[in-house]
C-alpha cells in the first residue's frame, strides 16, 4: 500500500498544481477587468471597451481550463482520500459545499453574460457581470483557502467518539486566524500573476510595433498594479505568513529555512544545498542573524531548529521543501525588483521606449507562475507528515481499497491528458495574442 | 434533518441530470441532426451560455453529499474509483470541446471537437445511467463501510458484481435513449429551419426507444432489487412519482406531435425528475446498498455528519439555494427563445 500512497499524493499534487495555473490568472484578471470595464463606462472612447473585450477572451480561455481541471480536485477527496473524507468530511465538506453554492453558480451564470452578451446587453450590465465575476472568483478562493487553512491550523472542531472530526462553530471556521495572512498573500499573488501577464503582453506589442495604444494601456495597468501587488507580497503578507508559520508550525519553518540546529541569532540562507548526511547546508551564502530578526524582530532571539523536534514529525521531503521555499522567496524578490524598476521608468515617462526593460518584463512573466507553485509546495510539503496538522497523518487518510495499480493508471492518465491540455492552452493563448485586441493585423498577417 | 439532507442531495443531483441532461442529449444526437456548419454553430449557440451553469449542479450535489454524508461520499467515490476518474476525463474533454470549438476557424479543428463532444456526451449519459443501475442493484460494501468494484467481470449480478453487468448496461442504454429524447426536445425548442424539423421528427422516433427501455428497466428492477417496489407498495402516496412520470412521458409524445416545443421539453424534464425521485424515494433511507449484507448499507442515518453541522448547514443552504435559483433563472431567461443567427456565431479568436 506504500506505493499507492505515493501515487495518491503525486496525483493530487500534479492535478492541483496544474489546476492552479489557471485560477491564479483569472482571479487576478477579474480585478483588472473590472477596472477596464469601469473606465469604459466613464469614457466615451471605445478604447477601454475593446481592451476589456480582449481580456475577457483571455479570461474566458483561462477560466474554461480552470473549470475543467477543477472538477477532478473535488472528486479526488473521495476517490483517493476516502478515509480523510470520512474523518474530516464534516469540516471540509462544509466549505466545499458553500463554495459550490455561493461561488460557482455566481461565476458560471455571469461569465455566460459577459461572453455571449455583446450586443445583447448594455455596458452597464456587462460592468455588473464583471463585478459579479470578481466577487464569485474571490469568494471561491476564500472557501478553498478556508479549507486549506483548517488543514494547516485546525480550529473550531471537536473529535467524536469514533475519531471523526466535526465543526463546532461555522463562524470560527470562517474566521480562522490562519486564514487572514494566507488569503491576503494568495490573492495578492493572483494580482501579481495577472499584472505580469498583462504587462508582458503589452511589452510584446510595443516591442513588435503593433497595437501600440493597447500595448501602452496594458503595460501601464500591469506595471502599476503589479508593483503594488508584488511589494505587498513581501510585506506585510509574506512576512505575516512566515511569522505565523514559526508561531504555529515551527518544524515547517525550520525545515524550509534549512535550520538543522537550534540557534540564538540564527542566520538566513540565501543559497546552499541541504545535506541530510551531515545535517548542514553545503556552500552556504548566509546573512548573519537575519532569520532571528525576521521572525522575532530581535537579532539574538533563539530560533528552534529541526533538532528540537522528533524525527517522525519532520516533513518527509526536506530538500524539496527547502528549494520550494527558496525559489518562491527568490523569485518574489526578483519580481518586485523588476516591477519597481518599470514603475520608476513609467513615472519618468521613458518606459515605453526602454526596449531592454520591456524585454525584461516580458521574459520575467513565467516567474509569477513558478513562484506561486513553489509557494504552494512550501505550504503543502511543509504540512507533511500531517494531512490535518497535528490531528491526522497523511498515511492514514488515503483510500483503503484503491490499490497501486489503479492509482498509477489514473495518475498516468492525468499526466497525459494534462500535457495535452497545457499544449492546447499555449496554442490558443498564442492565437489570441496574434489576433490582438484591435482589428489591426500584424505585418506578417 | 437527515431526511431533509437526503432529499436535498437527491434533488440537486436530479436537477443536474435534468439540466446537464439536455446538453448531453444534444451531444448524443448532434452528429445525426446537425448536418451543415450553420446547424452545428446554432447547436453550440443553444448550449454555449448555459452548459457550464448546468454542470455546477453536479459540483453542488457532490459537495452537498460530501458535507452531509461524508461516509457515503468516501465509500462511494473510492469504490467507483476507475469509473469516476474516467467520468472526470470525459467531462474535461467535453467541456473543452464546447469551449474551444469556435476558437480556431479550421475544418479539422472543428471536426475533431465535434467527435469529442458527441462521443463524450454519449459515454457520460451511458455511465450516469449505469451508475444509477449500480445504486439500485447495490455494491459490495464490507463491514468497514468501504468497497472497491471492478469496471467489468462476467456481466452477471450477484453479491460480487462489477460496475457493468447486464442490468447496469441496460440502465445505461435506457439513460442514453431518455437523454437523447430530452436533448432533441431542447434543440427543437431552441432552433429553427431544417435543424428544427430533424430534431422534432427525431424526437418523436426516439420517444419509442425511451418509453420501451423505461418499461424494460422497471421489469428488470423487479428481479434485481425487489425492495424498491416494496417500499412504494407500503406507502401508497409514493406512487405519485411513477404516475407523474407516466403522464409526463405520454405528454411528451403528445406535445412533440403537436409541435408544442416548450411543453414537450418540460414533459421530458418532468419525466426525468419523476423517475429519479421515484428511485430516491424507493431507496430511502439508503444511500448505498450493500450487495453483501443489508446490515452494511450506508443510510442517511449511519453516514450523516453531526447534528451541529447539519443544522448550521441548513441556514446557509437555504440562502445559497435561493441565490442560485435566482442566478440560474436569470441566466436562462437572458438567453431564452430561439437562437438568433446574429449572435449564433461567437467570433473566433483566430482566422
Amino acid at each position: 500500500m506504500e506505493s499507492a500512497l505515493l501515487y495518491d499524493r503525486l496525483q493530487f499534487a500534479a492535478t492541483a498544481s496544474f489546476h492552479y495555473l489557471f485560477p491564479q490568472l483569472t482571479m487576478g484578471l477579474a480585478l483588472l477587468l473590472l477596472y477596464f470595464r469601469s473606465r469604459s463606462l466613464l469614457e466615451d472612447d471605445d478604447h477601454y471597451h475593446q481592451v476589456a473585450r480582449f481580456w475577457t477572451k483571455i479570461f474566458a480561455l483561462s477560466f474554461s481550463f480552470g473549470v475543467v481541471t477543477g472538477i477532478p480536485l473535488e472528486f479526488q477527496f473521495g476517490t483517493n482520500w476516502a478515509k480523510f473524507s470520512n474523518i474530516a468530511g464534516g469540516v471540509i465538506g462544509q466549505m466545499l459545499a458553500m463554495e459550490g453554492l455561493f461561488a460557482f453558480f455566481l461565476e458560471s451564470s455571469f461569465l455566460g453574460i459577459l461572453l455571449f452578451g455583446e450586443g445583447r446587453f448594455s455596458r452597464r450590465v456587462q460592468w455588473f457581470a464583471a463585478l459579479m465575476l470578481l466577487l464569485g472568483s474571490w469568494l471561491s478562493g476564500f472557501f478553498i483557502l478556508a479549507t486549506n487553512a483548517w488543514m494547516q491550523h485546525p480550529v473550531a472542531y471537536e473529535v467524536a467518539a469514533d475519531g471523526r472530526l466535526f465543526v463546532n462553530s461555522l463562524v470560527g471556521l470562517l474566521t480562522n486566524p490562519w486564514l487572514f495572512w494566507q488569503y491576503s498573500h494568495t490573492m495578492t499573488g493572483t494580482v501579481v500573476t495577472a499584472s505580469f501577464v498583462m504587462a508582458a503582453l503589452g511589452s510584446f506589442y510595443l516591442l513588435s510595433g503593433t497595437h501600440q495604444r493597447s500595448g501602452r494601456t496594458f503595460v501601464r495597468t500591469g506595471v502599476v498594479a503589479g508593483s503594488i501587488a508584488s511589494a505587498l507580497m513581501i510585506f506585510p503578507t509574506g512576512d505575516g505568513n512566515a511569522k505565523q508559520v514559526f508561531a504555529h508550525q515551527p518544524i515547517k519553518g525550520a525545515a524550509f529555512e534549512g535550520l538543522f540546529k537550534t540557534e540564538r541569532g540564527a542566520g538566513l540562507y540565501l543559497v546552499g544545498q541541504p545535506n541530510l548526511e551531515t545535517m548542514t547546508i553545503d556552500n552556504p551564502i548566509e546573512i548573519p542573524r537575519a532569520l532571528s530578526f525576521l521572525v522575532y524582530d530581535e537579532l539574538y532571539a533563539s530560533v528552534a531548529g529541526l533538532d528540537a523536534f522528533p524525527r517522525e514529525d519532520w516533513p518527509d521531503n526536506l530538500p524539496l521543501l527547502y528549494y520550494s521555499y527558496h525559489v518562491m522567496a527568490g523569485l518574489g524578490t526578483i519580481l518586485a525588483a523588476v516591477m519597481g524598476l518599470a514603475l520608476l521608468w513609467l513615472w519618468r515617462g521613458r518606459l515605453f521606449t526602454a526596449r531592454w526593460l520591456l524585454w525584461l518584463v516580458m521574459l520575467a512573466s513565467p516567474f509569477p507562475y513558478i513562484a506561486t507553485t513553489a509557494g504552494w509546495m512550501t505550504a503543502e510539503l511543509g504540512r507533511q507528515p500531517w494531512l490535518v496538522y497535528g490531528l491526522l497523518r497523511t498515511a492514514d487518510g488515503a483510500s483503503p481499497l484503491v490499490h497501486s495499480g489503479n492509482a498509477l493508471f489514473t495518475l498516468l492518465g492525468f499526466l497525459g491528458l494534462y500535457l495535452l491540455l497545457g499544449l492546447l492552452f499555449l496554442f490558443l493563448f498564442a492565437e489570441t495574442v496574434r489576433h490582438g485586441p484591435s482589428p489591426e493585423k500584424l505585418p506578417s498577417g | 434533518m437527515e431526511t431533509f439532507w437526503y432529499g436535498a442531495v437527491a434533488f440537486m443531483l436530479t436537477v443536474y441530470i435534468v439540466l446537464d441532461g439536455y446538453d448531453f442529449g444534444v451531444g448524443i444526437v448532434y452528429p445525426f441532426v446537425a448536418r451543415t456548419e450553420a446547424d452545428r454553430e446554432a447547436t453550440f449557440a443553444a448550449i454555449g451560455p448555459v452548459w457550464n451553469g448546468n454542470e455546477v449542479w453536479l459540483i453542488g450535489g457532490g459537495a452537498l453529499l460530501f458535507f452531509a454524508f461524508p461516509k457515503a461520499y468516501a465509500a462511494g467515490f473510492s469504490g467507483f474509483y476507475l469509473a469516476l476518474i474516467i467520468v472526470l476525463w470525459l467531462l474535461i474533454l467535453r467541456g473543452l470541446a464546447i469551449e474551444l470549438r469556435s476558437h480556431v476557424d479550421h475544418p479539422l479543428w472543428k471536426q475533431g471537437w465535434d467527435w469529442a463532444f458527441s462521443a463524450a456526451s454519449f459515454l457520460l449519459a451511458f455511465v450516469f445511467g449505469a451508475a444509477l443501475g449500480n445504486l439500485i442493484r447495490g455494491v459490495p460494501i464490507n463491514g468497514d463501510g468501504y468497497f472497491f468494484i471492478a469496471l467489468w467481470t462476467d456481466f452477471l449480478t450477484g453479491p460480487r458484481p462489477a460496475i457493468l453487468d447486464w442490468f447496469t448496461v441496460s440502465t445505461g442504454m435506457a439513460a442514453v435513449a431518455i437523454i437523447a429524447l430530452h436533448g432533441l426536445n431542447y434543440l427543437a425548442m431552441k432552433c429553427e429551419g431544417e435543424l428544427y424539423r430533424r430534431a422534432s421528427s427525431g424526437g418523436a422516433a426516439v420517444w419509442w426507444a425511451a418509453a420501451g427501455s423505461t418499461v424494460a428497466m422497471f421489469v428488470a428492477i423487479s428481479f434485481v432489487q425487489p425492495t424498491l417496489q416494496l417500499n412504494v407498495a407500503s406507502h401508497p402516496w409514493e406512487s405519485l412519482a411513477p404516475l407523474t412520470g407516466v403522464m409526463a412521458l405520454g405528454g411528451t409524445l403528445l406535445f412533440r406531435r403537436r409541435g408544442q416545443d416548450v411543453a414537450a421539453f418540460l414533459g421530458s424534464s418532468l419525466f426525468i425528475l419523476a423517475m429519479l425521485s421515484n428511485v430516491a424515494i424507493g431507496m430511502y433511507p439508503n444511500l448505498l446498498m450493500s450487495s453483501v449484507d443489508p446490515a452494511f448499507n450506508l443510510t442517511a442515518f449511519n453516514a450523516a455528519t453531526d447534528a451541529y453541522g447539519m443544522a448550521v448547514g441548513l441556514r446557509w443552504f437555504l440562502i445559497g439555494f435561493t441565490l442560485l435559483v435566482v442566478y440560474q433563472i436569470y441566466a436562462h431567461r437572458a438567453f431564452c427563445g430561439k437562437v438568433r443567427p446574429a449572435v449564433a456565431d461567437r467570433e473566433p479568436i483566430a482566422s
